[in-house]
């Protein structure tokens, strides 16, 4: 028989219940509207008052983890805590409250501050200009290769069609040259985890538009040879295209400009503490040099000065790739990212780049004798290891996963990247204390012992969670996706 | 404040682990050239105290609709929204979560997916739903790209009644791939005309967007036009507006392939106008093209219900450069709050917001009619309509903010052909009063008939412009 934990709306719904109250009209009834406009089926919504709905909602939540739970070491995905004044700040009326097609006039505050921000953006990224536009860290992506197709395109360079990326790279990586109407041209990781140089010289041709790099990589490891790569790409006639996914690594103590990339996607979601809200929203700024600027979206906010005082207008440029938002961006996390940056400055930012990488070598070093390490040495603010070890044994990576569960801390990221067998990518960030990285570490042996000693134990996990492991392989073949009564 | 809790002491401590004398050792690979000798030139610090502060001043020099007699729309509504909505949203197991990849700890984000999928297939009568995508605009390019996609085809029409910004997202999204896209032009109604569109449809077409209600408020005639779409093997792509479909025909209703709409009238706050949130449904046989996230009902091994992400083979991190689109996020949270308002406001709520809207609009519409004012097109309106005036809208716009109304948007800004027309919405939340103050500020610049001289000239006359 099949237990449900918590039933859907639908299922709570009971005719007649109201969960708002909404005014009688005080206008004059209109004419109908005529009937071939008129919905003729009813609508299948719930009903139900709003104490129906908030006990639904709230019972539903506690069955969710979340960063004020406990650590959450999701490689690449940098959950850290997010600071409470970034959502008190975002939720002012002059920032919630403002529409998009308000004149220039009513917003001189939020251009401001998205004046500021690209400009703090552009500081850290070591780059000359900033869009806020992409609504998330692949649309920056889209954004980066359309820019590389309009300058080559401007300069009617019009073969490169290529973009080389390494294999370790995130899947939006290719997936975005593909709806940018790239190629991908993918180059094995040398045995160091990091790009070689001869696989990258042998791919790079008269039809390279550019390359694609994370940086530091999935690996957790910083490229040494960037300064080399960039140099080769751009006598090759490509562009260098840093994916920002790692940025919170590099703050305050290398900008992404300086090691040659053109162009920088800014993950505002990650780096600068926006919360994730179980998917989204994202923001994904694109930095670039000079050359570039006048391709990127339109519009951008300018500075001028008008009869002596700060004026804050859009501008727009004839060469723009054009729009990706319907509006300026998401601005609800621009003020956050904004409110994080003034919170920190300079100082603060290193300061959380330090403690992000020291976390993640510390927890490096108290777990690397319990797990295969495909790639020794330092590593930035993240680390790949391999369960290959505990494979031997029957445990796959997926089990030491969810058992992880049982402890009251999140998985790491499994199975990417794809280059390592079994991988369990790890990062703690700089928010957490060494307490809390002791407690995972801890965690992590504890499972490591396991595997020798009871490794059914670790295959059944997770035993704590409000439903065991879910059957995937049903839900995609009896597909429901949407309540039906 | 750097919201880092380590200690000096724990530092120490940890890089004796770590076995390093010096933090700056865990930097061997970052070459010593580029490392930077300076601090960032940011500004200092500022306490959660004064930076609170400075953020208030700098919010107040901006105008919230809430305070201005706002009729601003084109696709970001000032729509109620229940105070319960917020409460959930604001809970820490909603808003600081991540994307549900550990199914067994993260339910509730999986159930409210579900949840609202269900309820955006019952608002469209269409048989799927994602998880929502970023905002509306993109919501469009990205069923552009799947109709191209499904019929192998690389034509895109879209009418003059698509939102102007959809329209330039969709372009830039077709400027990589081989893709055209063409525009119908509106009839005098302010409909697509059936003629027009068999003239400009063929077997190269792979989708019609079509937006009903369009860009300047009219009803399209999307029974009528559905069976020319389909005769050629097109895709109908219908873009909708959320509150509308309280009374108005849903997608599924007249047999669209694809139903997307900007969601950010469903309970999200107008924010500038991001983060919204981007509604897309299709037809069951499309599913496996569909961009995004979905999240499905399953088992686990006791039987138990539960909730995981599904189809994912789809999606970047498996199919790579073959994936159905490069979208990785979602709009999450946003697609909570609305679910929740789904929720509160229901199946009756619905519709009487839409009736609500419909009303004062028409009551809006009549009053400046009454006053002498013209609307541009004939055609059924919901909630939104174009307005012709005697002068640039810009003017309008501009002396009524002295009275702290916004009248609607200058449609200028989008074509120059259009600067004397304005663009009014109309919610449930306009008072009469709100509508009687904006037609009592129209009023100075009715068209006057008759006079032989033209509106605008008399005014500067009167050193009133």
């Amino acid at each position: 028989m099949n237990t449900i934990v918590e039933p859907t709306i639908f299922e709570l719904s009971s005719p007649g219940r109201k969960g708002v109250s909404l005014p009688k009209t005080d206008v004059p009834e209109p004419e109908r509207l005529p009937s071939q406009f008129e919905r003729k089926g009813g609508l299948d919504w719930p009903e139900a008052a709003e104490i129906d709905v908030m006990r639904h909602f709230v019972r539903i939540s506690v069955l969710n983890h979340h960063i004020e739970k406990g650590i959450y070491p999701l490689g690449s995905c940098t959950m850290k805590y997010n600071p409470k004044v970034n959502e008190q700040a975002a939720r002012l009326p002059g920032f919630a409250e403002i529409h998009p097609e308000a004149s220039e006039e009513d917003v001189q505050g939020a251009l401001k501050l998205m004046h500021e921000l690209a400009g703090f953006l552009a500081e850290i990224g070591g780059v000359d200009a900033v869009t806020l536009q992409p609504s998330a860290g692949a649309q920056g992506e889209l954004v980066g290769l359309l820019l590389m197709r309009a300058h080559h395109g401007e300069r009617k360079d019009r073969k490169r069609n290529q973009i080389i990326i390494p294999d370790s790279a995130h899947g939006t990586n290719p997936a975005s040259v593909t709806t940018a109407g790239f190629e991908t041209v993918q180059i094995a990781s040398g045995s160091d985890g990091r790009v070689s140089l001869e696989k990258l010289k042998e791919a790079l041709s008269e039809r390279t538009a550019g390359m694609m790099l994370t940086n530091p990589n999935t690996l957790g490891l910083f490229e040494r040879n960037i300064l080399d790569i960039c140099r080769f790409v751009h006598e090759a006639g490509g562009l260098m295209y840093m994916d920002g996914a790692n940025l919170n690594a590099l703050m305050g103590i290398v900008k992404p400009g300086d090691l040659g990339f053109d162009i920088v996607h800014f993950n505002l979601h990650k780096t600068f503490s926006t919360p994730h809200g179980g998917g989204g929203p994202g923001a994904g700024a694109v930095g670039v040099k000079k050359f570039l600027e006048p391709y990127l979206p339109n519009p951008r906010v300018e500075k001028i000065d008008k009869k002596g005082k700060d004026w804050y207008r859009f501008t727009e440029s004839k060469k723009s790739i054009g729009r990706v938002h319907s509006a300026f961006g998401n601005f609800g996390v621009l003020v956050r990212a904004y409110t994080y940056i003034r919170t920190l400055g300079a100082e603060g930012l290193s300061e959380v780049s330090e403690n992000a990488i020291l976390n993640a070598n510390y927890l490096f070093a108290r777990i690397k004798d319990y797990y295969d390490v495909p790639y020794p040495g330092f590593c930035q603010h993240e680390f790949v290891l391999s369960g290959n070890r505990q494979k031997a044994k029957g445990v796959r990576t997926m089990d030491i996963a969810k058992r992880l569960l049982d402890f009251g801390v999140h998985a790491p990221t499994a199975y990417f990247p794809l280059i390592v067998p079994e991988a369990l990518m790890i990062e703690p960030t700089e928010t957490e204390s060494r307490e809390s990285v002791d407690y995972l570490a801890d965690a992590f042996i504890q499972i490591a012992k396991e595997a020798e000693t009871d490794p059914e134990k670790v295959k059944k996990a997770p035993h704590t969670t409000p439903v065991g492991r879910l059957d995937e392989v049903k839900a995609a073949r009896d597909l429901d996706i949407a309540f039906h009564k | 404040m750097s919201y880092v809790p380590n200690t000096d002491a724990d530092r120490k401590k940890m890089l004796e682990v770590i076995g390093v004398s010096r933090f700056e050792d865990l930097l061997d690979a970052v070459p010593k050239e580029v490392r930077l000798q300076e601090p960032l030139k940011i500004p200092p610090p500022a306490s959660e105290l004064e930076l609170f502060a400075d953020l208030r001043k700098l919010s107040r020099q901006n105008v919230p609709v809430s305070v201005s007699n706002s009729f601003l729309g084109g696709g970001f509504y000032d729509h109620f929204t229940p105070a319960a909505a917020d409460f959930i949203i604001r809970r820490p197991e909603f808003l600081t979560s991540y994307t549900p990849y550990q199914a067994e700890v993260a339910q509730g984000t999986l159930q409210i997916i579900y949840e609202f999928q269900s309820l955006i297939c019952a608002l469209t009568k269409m048989e799927a739903a994602n998880a929502s995508l970023y905002d509306g605009a993109s919501a469009v390019a990205e069923a552009a790209l799947m109709a191209a996609h499904a019929t192998e085809r690389k034509e895109i029409l879209v009418t003059e009644g698509l939102n102007p910004n959809y329209l330039a997202v969709l372009e830039t999204y077709v400027t990589g791939g081989a893709y055209q896209v063409r525009s119908i032009p509106l009839g005098p109604s302010g409909q697509i005309e059936p003629e027009m569109l068999k003239k400009a449809i063929s077997e190269k077409t792979a989708a019609l967007i079509l937006q009903t209600p369009n860009f300047f408020g009219c009803l399209e005639e999307a029974k009528e036009l559905e069976p020319i779409v389909h005769t050629v093997g097109a895709k109908f792509v219908a873009v909708f507006d959320p509150i509308s479909l309280g009374m108005v025909t849903p997608p599924g209703e007249f047999n669209a392939d694809i139903a997307v709409a900007e969601g950010q009238s469903l309970g999200v706050p107008i924010s500038y106008g991001g983060p919204a949130v981007g509604l897309f449904a299709a037809k069951r046989e499309l599913v496996r093209r569909m961009p995004g996230r979905i999240a499905a009902r399953t088992t686990d091994a006791e039987g138990k219900i539960g909730y995981v992400l599904t189809l994912q083979t789809r999606e970047q991190h498996i199919r790579r450069e073959k994936a159905t689109s490069n979208i990785c996020t979602n709009q999450g949270l946003m697609a909570t709050l609305s679910t929740v308002f789904m929720s509160l406001v229901g199946k009756q709520g619905l519709l009487q917001m839409a009736r609500l809207s419909y009303a004062k609009a028409h009551y809006t519409a009549a009053l400046l009619e009454s006053k002498g004012f013209k609307r541009v097109y004939s055609a059924p309106f919901f909630k939104e309509f174009a307005l012709e005036l005697p002068v640039p809208a810009s003017k309008v716009v501009s002396r009524l903010r002295k009275s702290n109304i916004v009248p609607g948007i200058d449609l200028g800004k989008y074509d120059k052909k259009r600067k004397n027309q304005l663009l009014i919405a109309v919610t449930e939340k306009k008072l009469r009063a709100d509508i009687e103050s904006l037609a009592e500020g129209m009023s100075f610049f009715r068209p006057q008939t008759g006079s032989g001289i033209a509106p605008e000239r008399k005014l500067e006359a009167a050193g009133q412009v």
